[in-house]
């Protein structure tokens, strides 16, 4: 579970991107981040991992101020995956996936039995188990970013952020991964907030839908966001004038 | 570990030995094995025999080995932090500040006048060059607790290393002739300067550097990802970046220090092991670049003892066609 409480946002004093917003994200629950271009999406999931410091108020992961954890102890409790595409060569699918499990290995990294089966089971999740061996430099886009998410399945974290994870990807990889998600987050009980401009996958396959319309930030059930008319008039009236 | 993993240690294990042993028998005068492993187990032979054995070609050998192990490894590192297959040991200024060091030692002290300052004289080039080193790292370290983007950090270091080699230029230029060939000359580096009392400093230098680089494997692993990939998955950022400095300094630093700037194999070597390997783990890559360090530079010794050149022509000369093909055949390789 996500708590925002009062956070305000922004660059200097000058770029205001939230200002006060206070918003729940429950576990088993999956979230489309939505917004227009530098709203502060990509922001406002940064802070959630510690990155971007708050100019005010608190962020709570499953009962902890963030401010309190260390690096190690947040990594135990979500997972991120960036825009970035990550593609290294002579690295094999388990092995990327393996670096998932640094937050419980020892110093050197060392995998135990349980490590590697979580590494499998995640690449199963994502329907990659058939990759394990392969490296990501001959994979297309839509395979990197499922075995970058199945990195972060073996985090094993309640919570899993995703920045724009539909991007780069065709339509039906679009549905096929928004329904991955939506799926982790009901059967093992995850909170799923990911950032998206697809305003169609975030009605049909999304629980809520939390809208930015800088400085504040509405959150709803997705049938009521739909109806609440926020989204047509966030994206729509500049495009009537 | 695979079998073409084991086999590969294997393999380079026993090319290191018959290098070591090749780099022992190669030299200016002829001695036959025999006389060489004599002098080694303290046999009686012929005293000049036992100094050229002893004192001159097993140094160097353990020289080429100690420095090909310590500039691989802390280029290795160098490419994984800043995820940048063309960063090397050299690509934060370290050899800039040690050729200011070693300028300001040999050049600039007799345009000051300082002449026969037993004091001064006493740090020697080498002390020189680890003081202009090691003033960069605290310069870079300072810097980077403030600026996030690893990128900035290298842009920084760059144009800092480029100012200070300005500021080594205006040295030269200034100088006598003598100077400037004694400073040109330890710009070409050399394995075979290191007296017994020096590498009693070099070894223990070095074998921290590498303590400490085997510490930071995992971050190194984590860091394949990115700073920000990292951070998520419970790395101290700040922490590494420091640990990994302060092993690039003392491996690069302290070779360059006593052998001067050596070029390529800190920037080739971890390629050639990567491609060797065909493994990005730093539990394999680590070993086996400082296993290829080792065999390359000695070889490099050999060569350029059959040729009389310089050390640094023939690492510059095996090194830069190995980039080229390196960079050609594969785009991603960091």
């Amino acid at each position: 579970m996500i708590e925002l409480k009062n956070i305000s946002l922004g660059y200097d004093n000058k770029q205001i991107l939230l200002k006060d917003v206070s918003a729940t994200f429950s576990s088993g629950t999956t979230t489309a981040l939505i917004g227009r271009n530098g709203s502060g999406k990509s922001t406002l999931l940064r802070a959630i991992i510690g990155s971007q410091p708050l100019m005010n108020g608190n962020i709570v992961l499953n009962g902890t101020d963030i401010k309190d954890t260390t690096a190690l102890q947040l990594a135990r409790q979500v997972a991120f995956v960036t825009t970035e595409r990550v593609r290294i060569s002579n690295l094999a699918c388990r092995d990327v996936v393996a670096l998932g499990r640094a937050p419980y290995t020892n110093w050197i990294g060392r995998m135990q039995r349980e490590d590697e089966r979580v590494v499998m089971q995640s690449l199963e999740k994502v329907g990659m188990e058939a990759y394990a061996f392969r490296t990501m430099d001959k994979m297309s886009d839509g395979e990197c970013q499922r075995v970058m998410i199945a990195r972060a399945l073996a985090q094993e974290t309640p919570i899993i952020l995703l920045d724009e994870p539909t991007s780069f990807l065709d339509m039906p990889n679009r549905y096929e991964l928004c329904h991955l998600l939506a799926d982790l987050a009901h059967k093992e009980n995850k909170c799923i907030v990911f950032s998206t401009h697809e305003l169609d996958i975030a009605k049909s396959v999304c629980d809520t839908i939390a809208l930015i319309d800088s400085p504040t930030l509405h959150h709803y059930p997705a049938e009521e966001m739909i109806n609440s008319g926020y989204i047509e008039k966030l994206f729509k009236i500049r495009y009537e004038k | 570990m695979g079998h073409r993993t084991v086999t590969l240690f294997v393999i380079l294990s026993i090319l290191l030995l018959v290098l070591f042993v090749l780099d022992l028998l190669v030299g200016a005068v002829y001695i036959p094995l025999k006389d060489i492993w004599g002098a080694m187990i303290g046999e009686e032979v012929n005293s000049a025999t036992r100094l050229i054995v002893l004192d001159i070609r097993l140094m160097k050998a353990i020289v080429a080995v100690i420095a090909g192990i310590a500039l691989s490894v802390s280029g290795l590192q160098m490419q994984t932090l800043f995820r940048n297959p063309l960063a090397g040991p050299y690509v934060l200024g370290i050899s800039s500040g040690a050729s200011l060091g070693v300028a300001i030692f040999i050049l600039g002290m007799p345009l000051l006048g300082i002449v026969n300052n037993s004091a001064i004289s006493s740090i020697g080039t080498a002390g020189a060059a680890w003081i202009g080193s090691a003033l960069i790292l605290a310069f870079i370290a300072f810097v980077s607790t403030r600026i996030k983007d690893i990128m900035v950090i290298l842009i920084l270091g760059m144009m800092f290393s480029s100012g200070v080699s300005a500021v080594v230029q205006i040295l030269q230029y200034l100088s006598n002739e003598e100077a400037l060939k004694s400073f040109v000359i330890w710009t070409m580096g050399s394995l075979g300067d290191v007296t017994a009392s020096q590498l009693q400093l070099l070894l223990p230098a070095v074998f921290l550097g590498l303590i400490l680089s085997i510490a930071v494997i995992k971050p190194l692993n984590l860091l394949l990802l990115g700073e920000q990939y990292a951070r998520t998955m419970g790395l101290n950022i700040r922490k590494s970046r420091y640990l990994i400095f302060l092993s690039t300094t003392l491996l690069a630093g302290t070779v360059t220090a006593f052998c001067g700037p050596i070029g390529f194999v800190g920037l080739a070597i971890p390629h050639i092991s990567r491609m060797l390997f065909s493994n990005a783990d730093h539990r394999i890559l680590l070993p086996a670049s400082a296993l290829c360090g080792g065999v390359v530079l000695l070889f490099c010794d050999i060569v350029s003892k059959w040729l009389t050149l310089p050390i640094n022509t023939i690492t510059a000369l095996l090194g830069i066609p190995i980039v080229v093909w390196v960079v050609i055949r594969n785009k991603s390789i960091v």
